[in-house]
């Protein structure tokens, strides 16, 4: 049977924007572009890689998921266009909200319903930033997790790769089925081509409601949340500083304005 | 009073400054308990004690460092099990990330991640974030369940609170899953012999601008008189000037220094979401449109390979 590969990724508003909380104190959506996260780039770009390798007879078959409004088919297409087989798209009203736990309970129950031996995320999103999911989805699939690698591979059923850690760097080994993320240090994603781009209009992206997951409104969304925003504010500027020309004596005005806070 | 679990982050016994800053802000939402595993607990013991730890439960086995993340989080269960905590307050490192979050999916509770501050209030914790690249702050409860909760490092300074630290053993049965990622072989990093790029209190970090690994001991040479730790930019790092470890920025490390001295960083958004917290901010760049103006509080505009120098040899003069 051919390696089954799912890749999750998330559909985020563009960090260049002017990104803000809607009334709700959930994320704005609508005022600022949204796109594939950049950071899910990279583990399309490694499933591309390890289905690539996979052995040639069995091949193997690559979904990339998603769990977002409408919109994140933009996400799912930038995905198919780098080279994914086919895509799974979540989607119901009742989703708007949902936190992590949320999320990863819906994730879970999407990447058994689509079967897999190998789920790759990203790092972390580029909105939420919480590094989170990769580990949850290890906990509610039952399954090893082989998380924040900079290099992976994927030989006989088994995932090796490297991890560098805060305090070493870890080679980890685990058997499939599993979940890997990889970082931004796993290499350059490719850019779709313009064959890519054509052939990806024509790829198949299922959507899914809860009901089609059997998962309760009342388990998801705002109200179904473990955790409650009380409050957004927006950080205030920090107060315009003195920005001097170099004279020639630049370095000493820098040494004389560390010494005045108390830095020398 | 309610009892407060705290994860502690420690190399062989000595425990790391985030944890004392746990434990600082454990103690406004009850008595904090410490959870450690690894070796050398009753050195730890001491410390965590004299940090405001009424109790220690500790742990050790192979388990630990032979697998990836999953034997440590059975261990902060069973000591969850035991104490029946008000909240479960882990380091936001990396790998504390991820053992706060499967204890959250086990325990059926809300996680919030990377919170820079704490307080009490009748419905539990709230926990202050810096989100959207430091743009915005925000105040969010755990609403389910026992608040699970990972506070990033230099969110308070570490105060002392003697309290008896009673070492206890804690006693771990390791699932099934535990042993599911073997870790295969560990480096640890070398130590540079400068202060921990998060916990610093001064940072300097070179740019694209600094043109070349053979330039990088410029900053070093800053750094050192300054008593500081060395960043790098993306750019940098990519380049290979610099250990990818030293990054700043959104995919590298958040560092919240009391001042951080950017050379050569233009001060893109993803650069900005590492270091916009930082109490006093000081850029050299030679483009005086540079965007990482917009957060100083004191710019040079001018080359660094000319500013630099001059500051370095200033700072040792003054320094003595
Ligand atoms: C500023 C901000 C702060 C937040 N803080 C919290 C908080 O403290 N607690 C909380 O419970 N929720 C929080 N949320 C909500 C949380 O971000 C979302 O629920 C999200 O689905 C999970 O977290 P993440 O985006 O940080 O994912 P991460 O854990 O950072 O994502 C890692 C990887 O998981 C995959 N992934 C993540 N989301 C999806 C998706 N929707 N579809 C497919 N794959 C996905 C991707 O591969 C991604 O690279 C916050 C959201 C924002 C915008
Ligand atoms: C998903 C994602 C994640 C990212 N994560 C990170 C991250 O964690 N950290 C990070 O830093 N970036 C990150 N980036 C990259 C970021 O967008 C920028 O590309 C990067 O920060 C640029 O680095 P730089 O400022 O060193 O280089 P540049 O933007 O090229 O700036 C170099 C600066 O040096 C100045 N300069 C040149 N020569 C001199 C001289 N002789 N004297 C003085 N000044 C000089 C120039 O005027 C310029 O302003 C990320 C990007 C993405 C898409």
């Amino acid at each position: 049977m051919s390696l089954r590969i799912v890749v999750c990724v998330k559909y985020v508003p563009d960090a260049t924007g002017d990104r803000h909380f809607a009334e709700d104190l959930t994320t704005d959506r609508e005022s600022v572009d949204g796109l594939l996260s950049e950071l899910d780039e990279y583990a399309v770009e490694q499933a591309l890689q390890i289905a690539d390798e996979a052995d040639s007879e069995d091949g193997a078959e690559i979904t990339v998921l998603t769990v977002g409004p409408e919109d994140a088919k933009d996400a799912l297409r930038k995905a198919l266009s780098m080279g994914a087989d086919k895509a799974v798209h979540v989607e119901d009203d009742d989703l708007h909200g949902t936190d992590a736990l949320g999320t990863s309970h819906v994730l879970a129950k999407a990447i058994e319903k689509t079967g897999y031996d190998l789920v790759v995320c990203g790092m972390a999103s580029t909105d939420g930033t919480m590094g989170v999911l990769p580990a949850m989805l290890a906990e509610r699939l039952g399954v090893p997790q082989a998380t924040l690698l900079s290099e992976v591979s994927v030989e006989n059923g088994t995932v090796t790769g490297r991890r560098d850690g805060d305090a070493a760097t870890e080679q980890l080994s685990a058997q499939l089925p599993a979940v890997v993320s990889v970082t931004d240090q796993s290499g350059e994603a490719r850019y779709p081509s313009f064959k890519g781009i054509m052939a990806a209009k024509k790829k198949p992206v299922e959507s899914l409601d809860l009901d089609d997951l059997d998962i309760d409104a009342d388990e998801v969304g705002l109200d179904g949340a473990w955790t409650k925003v009380e409050d957004a504010a927006e950080r205030p500027p920090r107060s315009a500083g003195t920005v001097v020309k170099d004279e020639g004596d630049g370095g000493k005005q820098l040494a004389e304005y560390l010494a005045g806070q108390k830095f020398i | 009073m309610a009892e407060v679990l705290v994860y502690v982050d420690h190399v062989d016994g000595a425990v790391r400054k985030p944890t004392l800053e746990l434990l600082t802000l454990a103690r406004k939402l009850g008595d904090p308990v410490a959870v450690h595993l690894g070796p050398n607990a009753e050195e730890a013991a001491k410390t965590l004690g004299e940090y405001g730890a009424t109790r220690v439960l500790a742990a050790d086995a192979a388990e630990f460092a032979d697998y990836l993340v999953v034997p440590k989080v059975d261990a902060l269960q069973a000591a969850y099990d035991a104490v029946s905590p008000a909240a479960v307050l882990v380091p936001s490192s990396a790998e504390g990330k991820e053992i706060a979050a499967r204890l959250a999916v086990r325990i059926g509770s809300g996680i919030i991640t990377d919170a820079v501050d704490l307080d009490a209030s009748d419905e539990g914790p709230v926990a202050t974030q810096s989100v959207f690249a430091a743009a915005f702050t925000t105040k969010s409860r755990v609403s389910k369940g026992t608040p699970v909760i990972t506070v990033k490092p230099n969110s308070t300074s570490p105060e002392t609170a003697s309290a008896a630290g009673a070492l206890e053993e804690l006693s771990v049965g390791f699932g099934e899953a535990a042993t599911g990622t073997k870790v295969t072989s560990r480096t640890p990093r070398e130590s540079t012999g400068r202060p921990e790029l998060t916990e610093a209190a001064i940072v300097v970090s070179g740019g694209r601008g600094v043109n070349g690994a053979d330039n990088f001991p410029l900053i070093e040479g800053l750094a050192d008189a300054l008593g500081a730790a060395v960043g790098a930019s993306r750019a940098a790092v990519d380049a290979g000037w610099y250990p990818h470890s030293h990054q700043v920025g959104q995919t590298g490390k958040t560092v919240s220094p009391q001042l951080y001295v950017a050379t050569g960083i233009s001060g893109a958004i993803q650069h900005r979401a590492g270091m916009q917290t930082s109490k006093t901010i000081v850029a050299i760049n030679k483009d005086s449109e540079a965007p990482i103006f917009d957060l100083v509080d004191y710019g040079i505009v001018g080359d660094l390979f000319e500013v630099v120098p001059q500051l370095t040899e200033e700072v040792k003069t003054r320094k003595g």
